[in-house]
């Protein structure tokens, strides 16, 4: 007997104000796996993620944990979960440490990688305690993944992780990924950059074709 | 390994209490405009109206309420303004706890910067406005109450209209009916003890309404940011 996939998505649409994004996304996820949404833009690559999230609900299909529905495992599931959006949720009147330490405080379960580390990884070392006002769009992105330290979630969830941040940036995120996926998590993320990961796969989101019209 | 660790019981009160008082903190003028309006506005009434004694202290009382209700009014709108445009509404959407608890810490930080300055200075103000001596104590009770049931109410209408680019007229507009109990009993709280009467009834039935605010309002401030959410 197989054991069930971390994650499994069957036959996922999602409509909005009667048009339908897309329809028939299907794919499952496991362990070790990286798997890069790609489409056009506007192709509904975010809306994919905060499905997969929860806080968007399906029109059609299922998305399931480890065998079971969502609804059924919603607290097991979200505590397994990192999501980092668009947005990378820093409040900018606080300071970067002060913003990774209320992040952590929210989060289910973290590990002991103590919040000036993470944020020394992330090359913000001497920023820690300078409010996010004063730093740039790429340093905000990078408080936001110095998340990804802390985290014991298994699942990451990273719409556009590369958007503004440099070269060695990119660089270390990489290498985070491999480093996460090597140690049995698995990592959806939407790019338009090409990857070189271990186990990385592709899913391109294909715009929804009417039938019958 | 991953996930291995055991698991923190928390319910993301006290984190988001927390984040939020510091927030507060950091943006120390931006939350005193609230307070400020309320003293400003209340040294206008004797000027408009007249400053004597025995005419001022019938009105002193709805007076101080109408402009505690305004003033959480005005500061209720950005509950989950900035949250929702930086994308942090969306973390605390998704975190696995249950959402009404780090809504109520939210709800309490605001009532923590606002509700409590105002009940604080109040009695102040009813110096100005000689107010008798009796209504003090009353004052500061029912307004304790009174405004965390207004934050509290608040939220929902904050959480309904956040996706909203003007929402705040919209938000007058709902939460207003709601005000309404909470000021009537406020006032009669007040002025029942300045007749010189039984004033723990009308306290006892703000006492209820911030009961049932408590109860509720984080379950229905949940429930309008889960439909914002899915827009």
């Amino acid at each position: 007997m197989s054991q069930a996939p971390l994650l499994s998505v069957e036959n996922l649409a999602f409509e909005r104000d009667d048009s339908c994004l897309f329809s028939a996304v299907d794919f499952t996820l496991d362990s070790g796996d990286v798997l890069q949404i790609e489409g056009a833009n506007g192709s509904g690559k975010t809306t994919l993620l905060r499905l997969l999230t929860g806080s968007l609900q399906p029109s059609v299909g299922e998305i399931s944990y480890l065998g079971q529905a969502l609804s059924e495992c919603r607290y097991n599931y979200l505590s397994d979960m990192l999501y980092i959006g668009h947005q990378p949720a820093v409040k900018l009147n606080l300071s970067a440490e002060e913003n990774l330490r209320w992040m952590v405080a929210t989060a289910a379960q973290s590990n002991d990688l103590s919040i000036k580390d993470a944020l020394t990884q992330v090359g913000l070392a001497g920023y820690s305690d300078i409010p996010c006002y004063a730093l740039s769009a790429g340093q905000h992105r990078r408080v936001a993944l110095a998340r990804l330290l802390i985290s014991q979630a298994r699942l990451w969830y990273l719409d556009e992780p590369f958007t503004s941040i440099d070269k060695q940036g990119v660089a270390f995120l990489q290498s985070c990924l491999q480093q996460h996926v090597a140690q049995g998590g698995a990592v959806i993320l939407s790019t338009h950059q090409d990857l070189a990961l271990n186990g990385l796969r592709k899913y391109k989101l294909l715009p929804h074709i009417e039938q019958g019209v | 390994m991953l996930s291995s660790a055991p698991r923190k019981m928390n319910s993301g009160f006290v984190a988001w209490l927390r984040r939020d008082l510091l927030l507060a903190y950091r943006r120390r003028g931006e939350v005193a405009s609230p307070v400020v309006f309320f003293l400003m506005v209340s040294t206008l009434i004797p000027l408009g109206l007249t400053p004597e004694a025995a005419q001022l202290e019938k009105v002193a009382a709805g007076m101080i309420w109408i402009m505690a209700l305004l003033a959480t009014l005005l500061s209720v709108d950005g509950l989950f303004a900035s949250d929702y445009h930086d994308g942090s509404l969306e973390q605390m959407l998704i975190t696995p706890q249950l959402l009404p608890l780090p809504i109520l810490g939210k709800v309490t930080a605001h009532w923590l910067t606002t509700g409590l300055p105002l009940t604080l200075v109040s009695p102040l103000l009813g110096l100005m406005l000689s107010l008798p001596i009796d209504g003090y104590l009353p004052l500061l009770c029912s307004l304790a109450l009174g405004s965390a049931c207004l934050s509290l109410v608040g939220a929902v209408g904050a959480a309904l209209t956040v996706s909203l680019r003007k929402g705040g007229l919209l938000l007058s507009l709902l939460v207003m009916p709601l005000y309404m109990p909470v000021i009537i009993f406020g006032t009669a709280t007040v002025n029942a003890a300045v007749d010189g009467l039984n004033w723990l009834p009308p306290l006892a039935i703000l006492g209820a309404l911030f009961a049932a605010s408590v109860a509720l309002c984080p379950l229905a401030a949940a429930g309008a940011l889960r439909v914002t959410a899915s827009n």
